[in-house]
């Protein structure tokens, strides 16, 4: 059991990583990744809600009604989600108001409710738990790196902290949405051909 | 059917449990929500007004039910007195309603300061009235029980050029705080004694 924990764990971060391998989740991979701080914002409230909806599915497995498990999943997801938007709000509030609308749309994110249909509704609460963590890293890290080239050409910062010098130049159209396709579009090319190896 | 109602059940079951939830957790971060919301929206404005205050004047604050109307009233303590008090009221201006907080001193009904907050004026021409400083200030000093109107209307306020109506506007809402003011002084006195004592 431990063994295959680690491997559910480690699969999200390479073999299944959500944008690049699977194409889940773009639309908010497109949106917010302006900035760093906006990319692990949102990585990390999407984790959040992935670990515990998969915790809860994979506990209720038994329980839920067939017939009526998307209906139940998503009750689930939207609970998670807007606990989050609440204690974002309560305590990261400018986080929140640059995020705005993309909180609430984790829960329309394929992302959570494929994992919790394809992995959590048949698997136990460990192996749910490390699908859960290594999706969510995964995600959260592609969502950094996007952020961080996208940021750092497209504004000449990282984090808000100038990395070039004052006569840089900042490449605006990164940071305008046909830089965010551009960018995802290599990043996806370079992983396939990582991948073929 | 039997099958059905079990569906039915396990459905509403699950509702009932997330909104009993979120209710909770609701609940326990409503307060800091609004404080957040007051501390990032209306912050940084009433800190502008209560310039040199010795307290944080959105902790110090009373809430006084006006004409059904729930109001915010922020209480700012100068040279160890409580004796000022800044609060938002709202005014018609160009395009569609105009926010404007008010500081007033509770001793000789003086104005401390005016402040635009949100607003939907033209850029440039009518939002000028929150980011010239000029205009804002003709109301320091003058005492808030004035009928305040703009020059042309035979006023004392000299209304930013090309932005007629948006300089109404600020009046009317100045003007409306007063009438406000005047209905709630011993309120006001009566509540921030208490919190002293």
């Amino acid at each position: 059991m431990a063994k295959t924990a680690v491997q559910e764990f480690t699969k999200g971060l390479w073999a299944e990583i959500p944008p690049f391998r699977l194409v889940l989740g773009l639309c908010p991979i497109l949106a917010v990744t302006k900035t760093v701080e906006n990319g692990i914002g949102m990585g990390i409230a999407t984790t959040f809600v992935l670990i515990c909806s998969n915790i809860l599915i994979s506990l209720l497995r038994n329980i839920i009604p067939k017939k009526v498990r998307i209906a139940c999943f998503i009750v689930v997801i939207a609970t998670f989600v807007t606990v989050v938007e609440l204690v974002m709000q309560a305590f990261a509030y400018p986080l929140f108001l640059k995020l705005g609308i993309f909180i609430p749309l984790i829960v329309v994110n394929c992302i959570v409710l494929g994992r919790a249909e394809a992995f959590a509704a048949k698997n136990g609460v460990v192996a749910s738990l490390a699908d859960g963590l290594g999706i969510g890293l995964g995600y959260t890290l592609s969502l950094t790196a996007l952020a961080i080239v996208r940021e750092v050409l497209g504004n000449g910062t990282f984090y808000d902290i100038p990395v070039f010098g004052p006569t840089f130049e900042p490449f605006a159209f990164m940071v305008q949405a046909p830089g965010a396709f551009v960018c995802l579009g290599l990043m996806l090319c370079i992983m396939n051909m990582l991948g073929k190896k | 059917m039997r099958e059905m109602l079990k569906l039915f059940i396990a459905v509403v079951v699950f509702s009932c449990l997330s909104g009993g939830v979120l209710a909770a957790i609701q609940n326990v971060t409503r307060e800091r929500i609004e404080y957040q919301q007051l501390k990032f929206v209306k912050g940084p404005t009433i800190k502008n007004i209560m310039e040199g205050c010795s307290n944080d004047p959105l902790i110090d604050r009373l809430k006084i039910v006006d004409e059904a109307k729930e109001m915010n009233l922020f209480v700012g303590e100068f040279e160890g007195k409580r004796n000022t008090v800044a609060f938002e009221t709202f005014g018609k201006g160009f395009g569609g309603e105009l926010g404007v907080i008010v500081g007033v001193n509770l001793e000789n009904d003086e104005i401390i300061g005016v402040a635009v907050t949100t607003h939907s004026e033209t850029p440039g021409v009518g939002s000028r009235a929150k980011t010239d400083p000029d205009f804002a200030t003709q109301f320091k000093g003058l005492s808030i029980l004035d009928p305040f109107k703009i020059k042309t209307d035979g006023g004392q306020i000299d209304a930013l050029s090309g932005a007629t109506i948006s300089s109404r506007g600020v009046c009317g809402a100045v003007v409306e705080a007063g009438e406000i003011y005047k209905r709630l002084k011993p309120t006001i006195i009566e509540k921030v004694k208490e919190k002293q004592g």
